[in-house]
This record gives structure tokens, C-alpha cells and sequence, in this order.
């Protein structure tokens, strides 16, 4: 994350905040900045979402296309996840400096879909053994605000819950070559089941207290953190520690059970607003232009 | 706790010209005359005999000379300006401050008041020592003294009211929101006071003693509830009025700070784009009813 400069006394002034559970914009320790969110906005994507929380803008295109299974699990799909810093987003990620945090918000990505409680890819099947679906899962960071994990695990969520795959059938004919065949109304499609998608939060230690959705700020003044992603039913499914300093076994407990509490929270949330977007009409798309 | 919402739910924030007189504004590429005779100023480029904008913002014309200022660029800096700014390098002699300008200012070690002050030239051992007064993300408040050649800022905290920052919250906005006032040490009534650069750095902090020491004396005990709940709101004021265009100075964002505690908003409230949009249209409502 980008490098922020701050004096003692600003650092003095935050861990006593934090202390108070009174932060610098008035949140408490597990309050997250208001985060505002679109799907569908690529229109040449089988789904996209665009999600900004704070100073952090996240885009996500998801594409689908047919290939062959992995030999090891030839009644499965998978997801391929890419994660590209743009140089936009802040003058560390010019050039290669982008490449090492994206490649570790990839790692931590496919992580945390890995376990089989989080999406059920034998739905991306379509032939046992010879086709199935590939997700191709494109996150562009547009600008850098702090707490990128959860940024970026809420847009892919979105995405995907946006997703439309197209329906195929299989005609076997009278060779043996099955033929597939593509549905030509292209309302056709069917989606997945998200519910369970885990959502990241990041929790960084500050002094004996911990803290939800850090700002910049706040991620210089803490020496260390963790990064849960937390399934629909409130189960973990991959954690990664964060930074140079080291956590007691006790507080790490501690976080882990707060970092699965808002993670279910912050779950829910995100679908009873991803089910009211859909009954939004076309009409209402924002895009970029505000 | 988490706060998600669709796009189309947040509402368009309408900006109102404080004048009626329409100004000549320009975009990058647009005409501004065919006219000869004009001398080119900043932010204007020729092109077969006619003048062209190559920033955004609005035309000012002084007797023959035309140029462009933008509506949101670097801090363009002016002698006995009040800014802020953090140290980013401690060399030989100054210190290299980052204010939000093109290039780096530069504060001299002999523009800078010595504790308890004495009045004296700097030796060898002031230099060696520069590092205990200053050092790298410290945030100095200062006046710009002079400009260099090349643009740079020379500053200088020759006064008991510049110097190191001590506990507070710093943010950041653009230069062009910033009205040049008489003074910009403000002590608000609510129990905050504010330091207003024209950098576009706004500092809140704490309510400043009188005697102020000149930043040799950093205080670094817990600052009490009520105090902080003062900062955490005025920033978040302030936020919000530099988040919808409007002029930052004392009255406004004290009337911004009132608005919210009329309305009863929590301080994260004024986080939300809605309650964002309220605060500043309340504002102006304000600005409107004293004007009559």
C-alpha cells in the first residue's frame, strides 16, 4: 500500500483515537466508509462491477469461456483471477511497482476461493472431462484509498453475482463427437450461486486494539494486521497475516472471531443490495460520468 | 456499521456560481481569440495566429496580456502566503517541505526561530542538531518569504505562531477552495482550532494556547474526549465543503459545523454522500439568508 508520511504527534494523536474508539473521521473501531457501488457497467463483459469505498476504486470485468478441465477434476470449472495496479492509482504503482501487491491480492484471491464451501464449480461444468466454463476474473485498481483487500473482494462479488453464462446444450449426434450448441436468444443464461462468495476484512492492530477498514493513516501507524475472508455462512476460509510486526496468539483469536462477525455482516448487506439493483431499470446506470 | 449503496441512489450536487456574470470559461483546446496583438500568458498556447486554452479554467486578461488559471492545479505560491507543510528531506542547511507546489519548498535553517529566542548566527552545531527539531513527516506551518528562480518557495517561521504542528488531523484539499483571508489561525468556538494554508493543507487541531512556543514544545498527551469529537466533526465538515466546491474559510466551515448539529447528524454521518450534500446545501441556504 502507498507510503504516507506521518509526524509523532499525528501517531500519537490516532492511537489514542483508537484508544477512545473515536477515529480521526469520527467511526468507531468497526466502522467501515460508506461504500457505493454499481454492476453491468461493461457492457462487453458476462459481468462487471465497479465498487468505491472512500478514495478506493475497484473495477471488475468477469468473462466466461469454454475449455477443458484440469485433469484432476474433470467435473469442474474454474476461476482465473488477474489483478492489474493501475499506474493511475498512485505514483508507487509506476512502472513494475504495482506487480508485487497485485500478484499477493491475486495469491490471497484464489486462496480463499479454493475451498469447496465458497462456489460450487461443478455448475461450471458442461462436458465431464472435455468442456467446461473458464471465469476469467479482471480487477482493475483504479485509485488507492487504503484497504484494498476488502475493496477488491467486494467487487468480485459483485461481479460474479452479476454474471450471466449462456446456457448451453449438448447434442450428441450419431458420431462420437458431441456437438454443443449455443442458445441464440441472449436472455438465456443462468447465474450463479453467490451466497457463500467470502467477503475480505482486513483488520490492522493498533496499540491493544484492533480496527476495521483502515484509512491510510491508519495502516502507517500499525505494525501489523490480518486479512480474513469470510464466507456467506460465517465460516473462514483463508487468512493472511499483513505486515512486520508480530501478533499474540490471544489477539490473534480475538481478531479472527470480530473479523468473521463483520464479515458476515458486511455479507448480508452486500446482497440485500446486489437483489435491489437488479429490479433497478437499464436507465438508471451511472457509470463513470459522475 | 457498513454502509453500501447503489450508484444512482447518490444525488447530483448541483454547483452555483457565486456571481451571475457569466466568466470566459475555457477547456484544453478551445479558442480564446483570433485577435493578434495579445501577449501570451500562462496556460495558453498559439497556433496559426490564434490563441488557444491548454488548461481548464477561466480567461484573465490584463491590458495585453491573456492567460489561462486553472480550476484545479498545483499550489501556485505568492509572498507572505500562510502554508503548511512535511518535511520530507533534512539537507545542509534547510529542509525540503513538501507543500503541494510543483517543486518541493525550502525552509532555512536561518529562517527558523531558535528555542528559547535567541537571536544569533547559526554555527556548525545548530546544523548537526537540525534533525532534533525537524525530521522527516514532521508538519511545520510557515509564510512563504521569497520565490527562487525556478519557482520554488522559500519559507520561513520567523514568528511565535509558525512552527512544528503538535496533535491533530490534517487534510488535504484543493489550493483553489482556499479564500485569502487576514489571518488564518482560527479558534473556533466549539473547542478546535484550524490552520488554514493556502496550500490547500487545512490543519485542525486542539484549541491553541495564546502563548503559542513556537513548536518547540510538543504535547503528546491524550487530548479529551469532547476536543476530539470537535475535530472529528470540523473535518469532517470540511471534507464535505471542499467535496461539494465550496469556499473554505472560518465562517463557512463554521456554519457547516452548526448545520450538522442542528440536524442532529452523527460525526460518521457527515460520511455519507447524502448527509454530504444536506450539509453543504444547508450552507448555502445560510449564506443566502445573511445576504438579505
Amino acid at each position: 500500500m502507498a507510503e504516507i508520511l506521518l509526524s509523532e504527534a499525528e501517531k500519537a494523536y490516532i492511537h489514542h483515537g483508537v484508544q477512545d474508539d473515536l477515529r480521526c473521521d469520527g467511526r468507531t473501531r468497526l466502522d467501515y466508509r460508506p461504500i457505493i457501488l454499481e454492476t453491468g457497467l461493461v457492457s462487453n463483459a458476462s459481468g462487471s462491477a465497479r465498487l468505491r469505498l472512500a478514495n478506493s476504486d475497484i473495477l471488475v470485468g468477469v468473462k466466461v469461456e469454454l475449455a477443458s478441465p484440469l485433469p484432476d477434476k474433470p467435473k469442474e470449472g474454474r476461476l482465473e483471477f488477474f489483478v492489474d495496479c493501475s499506474a493511475n492509482a498512485t505514483p508507487e504503482f509506476e512502472g513494475r511497482g504495482g506487480e508485487d501487491l497485485a500478484n499477493e491480492i491475486c495469491r490471497f484471491l484464489q486462496r480463499s476461493y479454493a475451498s469447496g464451501d465458497t462456489i460450487n464449480l461443478s455448475e461450471l461444468s458442461v462436458l465431464t472431462g472435455q468442456q467446461c466454463w473458464v471465469l476469467y476474473v479482471d480487477i482493475l485498481i483504479l485509485e488507492c484509498g487504503g484497504n484494498l483487500y476488502d475493496a477488491v473482494s467486494l467487487a468480485v462479488k459483485s461481479a460474479l453475482y452479476a454474471t450471466q453464462i449462456p446456457s448451453i446444450k449438448v447434442a450428441t449426434m450419431d458420431g462420437d463427437q458431441p456437438e454443443l450448441e449455443l442458445s441464440d436468444d441472449p436472455y438465456d443464461t443462468k447465474r450463479l450461486n453467490t451466497e457463500n462468495i467470502p467477503c475480505v476484512v482486513t483488520l490492522m492492530k493498533i496499540g491493544n486494539h484492533y480496527l476495521v477498514d483502515p484509512t491510510p493513516e491508519e495502516e502507517c501507524c500499525s505494525s501489523s494486521g490480518i486479512v480474513v475472508a469470510v464466507s456467506g455462512n460465517k465460516k473462514i476460509t483463508a487468512v493472511r497475516k499483513i505486515g512486520s510486526g508480530s501478533l499474540h496468539p490471544d489477539s490473534l483469536v480475538s481478531m479472527l472471531k470480530t473479523g468473521s462477525e463483520v464479515g458476515a455482516v458486511v455479507n448480508t448487506i452486500l446482497m440485500k443490495k446486489l437483489l435491489e439493483e437488479e429490479t433497478l431499470e437499464v436507465s438508471q446506470k451511472v457509470g463513470f460520468m459522475r | 456499521m457498513v454502509d453500501i449503496r447503489l450508484a444512482s441512489e447518490v444525488p447530483p450536487f448541483h454547483i452555483v456560481a457565486d456571481s451571475t456574470e457569466p466568466k470566459h470559461l475555457v477547456t484544453p483546446g478551445s479558442l480564446i481569440t483570433k485577435e493578434t496583438g495579445f501577449m501570451r500568458g500562462h496556460g495558453t498556447y498559439m497556433q496559426d495566429d490564434c490563441l488557444y486554452s491548454s488548461v481548464a479554467g477561466v480567461v484573465e486578461r490584463v491590458n495585453q496580456l491573456i492567460s489561462v488559471r486553472p480550476l484545479k492545479s498545483r499550489y501556485h505560491g505568492e509572498i507572505g502566503d500562510v502554508v503548511i507543510g512535511r518535511v520530507t528531506e533534512v539537507s545542509q542547511k534547510r529542509w525540503k517541505l513538501d507543500t503541494n507546489a510543483r517543486l518541493d519548498s525550502v525552509l532555512l535553517l536561518q529562517s527558523v526561530n531558535l528555542p528559547g529566542g535567541e537571536l544569533r548566527r547559526r554555527s556548525a552545531e545548530d546544523e548537526l542538531a537540525m534533525r532534533q527539531y525537524l525530521k522527516e513527516g514532521d508538519l511545520v506551518s510557515a509564510e512563504v518569504q521569497n520565490i527562487f528562480n525556478d519557482g520554488a518557495l522559500s519559507l520561513h517561521t520567523r514568528s511565535m505562531k509558525y512552527g512544528k504542528l503538535s496533535q491533530g488531523c490534517l487534510i488535504k484539499v484543493s489550493p483553489s477552495l482556499i479564500r485569502r483571508q487576514k489571518t488564518h489561525f482560527h479558534n473556533l468556538p466549539c473547542g478546535a482550532s484550524i490552520i488554514m494554508g493556502n496550500n490547500g493543507f487545512v490543519w485542525i487541531c486542539p484549541t491553541l494556547l495564546d502563548d503559542g512556543a513556537g513548536g518547540f514544545v510538543q504535547n503528546l498527551e491524550t487530548v479529551p474526549h469532547a476536543d476530539r469529537q470537535a475535530i472529528s466533526r470540523l473535518r469532517n465538515c470540511v471534507t464535505a465543503l471542499a467535496h461539494c466546491k465550496m469556499m473554505i474559510y472560518d465562517t463557512s466551515i463554521m456554519h457547516a459545523y452548526e448545520a450538522s448539529v442542528n440536524a442532529g447528524l452523527e460525526i460518521k454521518d457527515l460520511l455519507l454522500p447524502d448527509k454530504i450534500k444536506e450539509i453543504a446545501l444547508m450552507v448555502r441556504k445560510q449564506f443566502e439568508m445573511e445576504k438579505e
